[in-house]
């Protein structure tokens, strides 16, 4: 961390008159802009040499954490390795610098790693076909929806406007079914932390469009009454949503395909290890099995005896078969960095993915259980949730250890999620994180609750060796400054 | 195993087998029912070396063709300054998630808040979000948050001189979330003011959306839409290409409520689409609607300023159901990207790019034109991408690509949309025209 460079913004960097580009002679002759289209004031944008901007962005980096600094144990998220190599690929101009409109005989390398992406998801999943099309998760819950609503509408059903969603799933699933016009009815966990099969079924009915359904859960659980929830939902007329957000563990393990899940999402940057980026670019592939193809957002990379090209939709009138949820073709680098990631593991190592991972998960559990709260207590998947500290005496809450770890160079967990538990705190270490990386984290752990017990204080006050000390969320939303314009014209 | 991305060794997986209290790997998935678990060969090709990898990607590369680049219809290709994938390659920004940790992530919310306030000044509004997928889904956004917005009106306008591209997403938006959409007639090239006006006669439009330069590169004179949106309680969006906002009249000079468009234009790679990054900025008004990640400026325990998430109580994770939008990422290494950008660039660089492009466009036009085998589709005012009739266009298409020039986008059965950018010379635009 840089604690010493903190602080400035590029704007308060800017001299007048300084330069940080250099551009050719313009040889085409001055054509003037008609004064009435043209823009009154310059932006105020900043004006640097390019040193200023390199150092500026540098000594910022320095106050980030990600993967490659250290353990970034952040739950439902998949902190995995991010391979150098898949940023090489992604580099290189023959993929980089291709217009998306260019005619199709010009551009097939880029198809067709579409193309064999699209095959190896399928493969990898048990589901028939797969647009790359979304950009993100979340967007991908969207997609999936609308297909679902697609074959409902396509049958002339359009009474079934309703969704089922666990009170364990993420919020996106919520929100994604009420942007796609549809009303979510929430089912309830058991003790177990599973989907109760006896709440579901007096929800069932010939207005449930389908219900979505991440597995394992957020809990890290499998949902071992798949077969039974997947049955009871095709019976009333339903289709079933697997939210990808938790693969990995089932990598090389198990296939949504096989447990009845008719249509689902992949975050590309969670299980097929494209770097998160502070947030994005990422990407959610959506699969359908077969029957639904038809209903996948377009333009759709197919494979004809000619090469590849794609399927496109009708421009004039929206129906079923000719949605759309993006301008071309998606993320498309971040296609080809899964692509290159799938390649490089092969079929002999992407079967262990799922394994270590569960393994890693299990062992820091079974390590942090006599003094973390673990309120279910069985084998989990890639992560579990403790309900914070097992001695609720002292006063130091799920906050206070997170960021507590960050004093000693960890990322904190997932903290305050999934709702079922106050004091959440949900951790997963991925397949790539060594034995005695884990064993320093569950030290530390270790060390953090001794510490609620002997100097709460310390704990309390955390983190100090940051670049800030805690933020104050509440004056910020309360008051929003979100501009530097804005900025200065508070301080005036 | 021995594995590069696995560090497990077989006698530290026994020994963690051993705490977890099973015997084997296969044991941890016990409580999955044999039916469920996958046991044939996984059907991908086999592990390749880093060597193959090389080997394999360049030669799958080598099928695409690069070419001198005349087409736009939303992605043009700008300069790209070395420093910018230099420093988004850091892999202190790339290898990070979404900023929860705001102490451990004042790089990533110092730079959120730079792309904002950019944002803001090219677009002049208020108010930017950190990002969003692309100009089309940011488009759609907007769609969303003045139907939602309004609780009598159900219908959203849109001009017929929107990017079809753009249209098809929001007729896909519009379609599942019940919004009523319906299009405003051109009417030679620009939007019908009196078609617009008679729609907002209706009462029933909460939102018209148009787009500058429109589809086919002309600029548009939007006197008198805002005022008349206003007076009809709709919202006035429009959808802009980033780059030529350093020199054009700005969203919040033609009187928007809501700011949207793509950021490729500011010297993103082409990238066969993607990704790229929308841009989604507002007025002060209409900031607690905004979707998407918002970073605002607070204190620190140590009364340092410091940058932090907010205005959460819009977003999915607390809303649920009741958010503005399913949204909860942004674009943010893209929107590093516009920041280093725009930052190198600066005040000066941003306008020289629009109008090197404004000046190589123009002259391309004339000489066209000159040769007596082009006409322009429409005359209007047109910034640095035009819409041109082509004698034998397909023909001239063919032999451009033959000689690795994309000489622009066909519209239509005769007419060519073509772009150009500051980096094109002279001597590739002469040689596009000696073709025809």
């Amino acid at each position: 961390m840089n604690n010493k460079l903190y602080g400035n913004l590029i704007f308060e960097l800017s001299h007048p008159g300084r330069r940080g580009y250099s551009l050719p002679k313009n040889t085409f002759g001055h054509h003037e802009i008609p004064s009435n289209i043209k823009r009154s004031t310059d932006a105020a944008l900043p004006e640097c040499d390019e040193m200023t901007v390199v150092r500026h962005y540098t000594n910022h980096s320095e106050n980030n954490f990600g993967v490659d600094n250290g353990f970034y144990p952040l739950g439902s998220c998949t902190m995995k390795y991010n391979p150098i190599i898949n940023e090489e690929v992604a580099a290189m101009p023959s993929f980089s610098n291709i217009h998306p409109l260019q005619p199709e005989h010009t551009v097939q390398g880029a198809l067709e790693a579409e193309y064999n992406l699209q095959r190896a998801l399928s493969a990898l999943t048990g589901l028939a076909d797969f647009t790359l099309n979304p950009y993100a998760g979340a967007h991908g819950e969207l997609t999936g929806l609308m297909i679902i609503r697609s074959y409902h509408q396509s049958r002339g059903d359009e009474k079934r406007k309703k969704v089922i969603v666990p009170d364990s799933a993420h919020g996106t699933n919520p929100a994604s079914a009420a942007v796609c016009g549809l009303e979510i009815v929430e089912v309830k966990s058991t003790s177990e932390g599973l989907v109760d099969v006896e709440d579901l079924k007096p929800l069932l009915g010939d207005d449930i469009a389908g219900m979505m359904m991440t597995n394992p859960n957020t809990l890290g659980l499998f949902e071992t009454d798949i077969p039974e929830i997947a049955k009871l939902v095709h019976e009333c007329g339903g289709l079933m949503y697997y939210d990808g957000a938790n693969l990995n563990p089932l990598l090389g393990v198990a296939r949504p395909g096989d447990m009845g899940f008719d249509v689902m999402h992949i975050n590309l940057h969670k299980t097929f290890s494209t770097p998160h980026g502070g947030g994005g670019p990422g990407s959610g592939p959506v699969g359908v099995r077969e029957d639904l193809v038809r209903f996948l957002p377009k333009p759709h990379v197919v494979k004809t005896s000619e090469g590849f090209t794609t399927e496109k939709g009708c421009e004039t009138e929206y129906n079923v078969e000719s949605s759309h949820v993006s301008t071309f073709l998606g993320n498309f680098l971040v296609s080809l960095r899964a692509y290159v990631y799938i390649l490089t593991l092969g079929k002999e190592n992407i079967k262990m993915v799922g394994p270590l991972a569960t393994l890693n998960a299990n062992y820091v559990k079974e390590c942090l259980k006599d003094v973390y709260e673990l309120p279910i207590d069985v084998l989990c998947k890639h992560e579990f949730v403790f309900d914070g500290l097992k001695d609720k005496s002292t006063g130091i809450t799920t906050m206070d250890v997170a960021k507590r770890l960050l004093d000693y160079g960890y990322h904190a967990p997932t903290i305050y999620f999934p709702l079922l538990f106050h004091e959440a705190m949900m951790i997963e270490p991925t397949e790539n994180e060594s034995k005695e990386t884990i064993d320093s984290f569950i030290s530390i752990m270790r060390t953090i609750a001794q510490e609620a017990h002997d100097t709460p204080e310390i704990v309390k006050d955390a983190p100090r060796t940051t670049p800030i000390g805690r933020v104050d969320d509440v004056l910020a939303a309360k008051h929003p400054v979100v501009t530097y314009r804005q900025m200065l014209q508070e301080a005036q | 195993m021995n594995y590069k991305y696995f560090p497990h060794t077989e006698e530290e997986i026994q020994q963690m087998l051993d705490k977890i209290g099973v015997k084997n790997l296969e044991d941890l998935f016990a409580e999955i029912p044999e039916e469920l678990r996958y046991r044939d060969k996984w059907d991908i090709p086999e592990a390749k070396s880093e060597m193959e990898i090389r080997s394999f990607f360049n030669a799958l590369g080598n099928k695409n063709k690069q070419l001198t680049c005349f087409a736009g219809a939303g992605v043009y290709d700008h300069y790209t300054p070395s420093i910018v994938p230099n420093i988004i390659g850091r892999s202190e920004f790339l290898t990070s998630y979404t900023p929860y940790q705001a102490e451990i992530s004042q790089g990533t919310l110092h730079y959120i808040f730079e792309f904002q306030s950019m944002m803001a000044e090219l677009t002049g509004m208020d108010i930017s979000n950190a990002s969003m997928y692309d100009g089309s889904t940011a488009t759609a956004e907007a769609m969303l948050m003045a139907f939602n917005a309004s609780h009598k009106a159900d219908t959203v306008a849109y001009s017929e001189t929107l990017d079809p591209k753009i249209i098809s997403v929001l007729k896909t938006y519009a379609h599942f979330h019940g919004v009523n959409l319906t299009a405003i007639k051109a009417d030679n090239g620009m939007t019908s003011v009196q078609d617009l006006n008679e729609q907002l006669a209706t009462g029933k439009v909460a939102g018209v959306i148009v787009q500058q330069p429109n589809y086919y590169g002309i600029v548009e004179d939007f006197t008198g839409f805002a005022d008349a949106c206003h007076k009809s309680k709709a919202l006035f969006i429009i959808n802009s290409v980033a780059s030529d906002l350093s020199l054009l009249k700005t969203p919040k000079e033609w009187g928007a409520d809501v700011a949207v468009g793509d950021v490729q234009s500011l010297g993103m790679p082409m990238a066969f689409g993607g990704p790229y990054a929308g841009y989604m900025c507002c007025t002060e008004k209409q900031m607690r609607k905004l979707p998407g990640r918002i970073v605002g400026e607070t204190k620190d325990s140590r009364g340092q300023r410091a940058f932090v998430l907010t205005l959460q109580a819009r977003e999915q994770h607390i809303r649920r159901q009741k958010a503005t939008s399913n949204i909860c990422s942004n674009q943010s290494l893209m929107a590093l990207f516009v920041t280093i950008y725009l930052s190198v660039m600066g005040k000066e660089g941003v306008k020289e790019v629009a109008q090197t492009s404004y000046d190589g466009a123009h002259y391309l036009c004339e000489e066209l034109l000159k040769t007596g085998k082009a006409q322009l589709v429409y005359e209007r005012p047109f910034f640095n991408e035009f819409l041109i009739r082509i004698d034998h266009r397909d023909d001239f298409f063919d032999k451009a690509v033959a000689a690795g020039i994309l000489p622009g986008v066909k519209v239509g059965e005769d007419q060519l949309l073509i772009a150009v950018t500051e980096k094109r010379s002279k001597e590739e635009v002469d040689a596009l025209v000696a073709l025809l």
